[in-house]
């Protein structure tokens, strides 16, 4: 499996909002354990599908150039179950920005009702441990990420 | 109108339970922000967020915690700041109370200088310029 826990961005403002989607399906193996009789989808990977969301509002802000990792969880609250065949809705805004950080707000839809909210803060970590070394695994800004944001951009000389 | 320090201290506690997650009765002056309050650096950076905004001030990196202080070699040696480091660091922390730590001015001990009273006499500061 990939670690790609939203499928499409129906918005992306450059430095200021983003939306993505994310469909729960039946096929994804995790939810066979998580829980047998019941699947659900756990609450961390909706903080990784917001933090996918929103690091990558951030990485684009900052023209890609800093490795954004993310590194508090401010607020996380999801208030309903979600389900296989639920689709949820992750909304993000920036809030801070600065050379060495930024923070997010984020609201968590199900099926278009809101269930949550995701608050999260992200450390540019070019910025803060210069000079540290890490594997490329970490960086999310790959094709994959690239390729669902692509389409936005084009339009944007930012 | 300008802001009582009573008022000052409320808003400087809001931010620190919003930030750090504490209960009401846990924020007081004498508070060390990272001992007692459990901050780590990226909380640092939440609550000068939180602070610019609520004040409308804004915190140039560095001002608040004199950072690259610490990585400096003139000042720092041995783990202890030298008498040029105390001397930069008694200039740029006007908000601090150094008696404590002039004494024995280990680098370790750098967190403890930030109370909740720091942060208060910072934002009054910045307040009256």
């Amino acid at each position: 499996m990939r670690w790609i826990w939203i499928d499409r961005f129906t918005e992306f403002v450059p430095r200021e909002r983003a939306t993505a989607v994310k469909n729960v399906s039946l096929a994804e193996e995790h939810l066979h354990d998580h829980w047998e009789a019941y699947p659900i989808m756990p609450m961390s990977l909706m903080i990784e599908g917001m933090a996918q969301t929103a690091g990558i509002l951030v990485g684009q802000a900052r023209g890609f150039r800093e490795k954004v990792i993310l590194a508090k969880v401010t607020k996380a609250e999801v208030r309903e179950i979600v389900t296989p065949g639920d689709q949820i809705t992750y909304h993000a805004e920036i809030e801070n920005l600065s050379p060495e950080a930024a923070g997010t707000r984020g609201t968590v839809r199900k099926n278009g009702e809101p269930i949550g909210e995701i608050n999260l803060m992200f450390s540019h970590i070019d910025q803060n441990l210069a000079g540290t070394e890490f594997p490329e695994e970490n960086f999310v800004f790959t094709g994959q990420f690239e390729r669902l944001v692509a389409p936005f951009l084009e339009a944007d000389d930012g | 109108m300008p802001m009582s320090e009573e008022d000052i201290f409320e808003k400087v506690k809001d931010t620190l339970i919003e930030a750090l997650g504490v209960d009401d009765d846990e924020v007081t002056p004498e508070a060390k922000i990272s001992a007692d309050l459990g901050a780590e650096s990226i909380d640092y950076l939440d609550i000068t967020f939180r602070l610019e905004k609520a004040f409308d001030i804004k915190i140039p990196r560095g001002e608040l915690v004199p950072e690259q202080l610490l990585n400096d070699p003139q000042y720092v040696r041995n783990g202890k700041l030298t008498d040029e480091g105390l001397a930069e660091l008694k200039k740029r922390m006007t908000h601090a109370d150094l008696t404590e730590f002039e004494q024995d001015p280990e680098v370790g001990k750098i967190m403890d200088l930030f109370t909740v009273q720091t942060i208060i006499n910072y934002v009054q500061g910045k307040l009256a310029a």
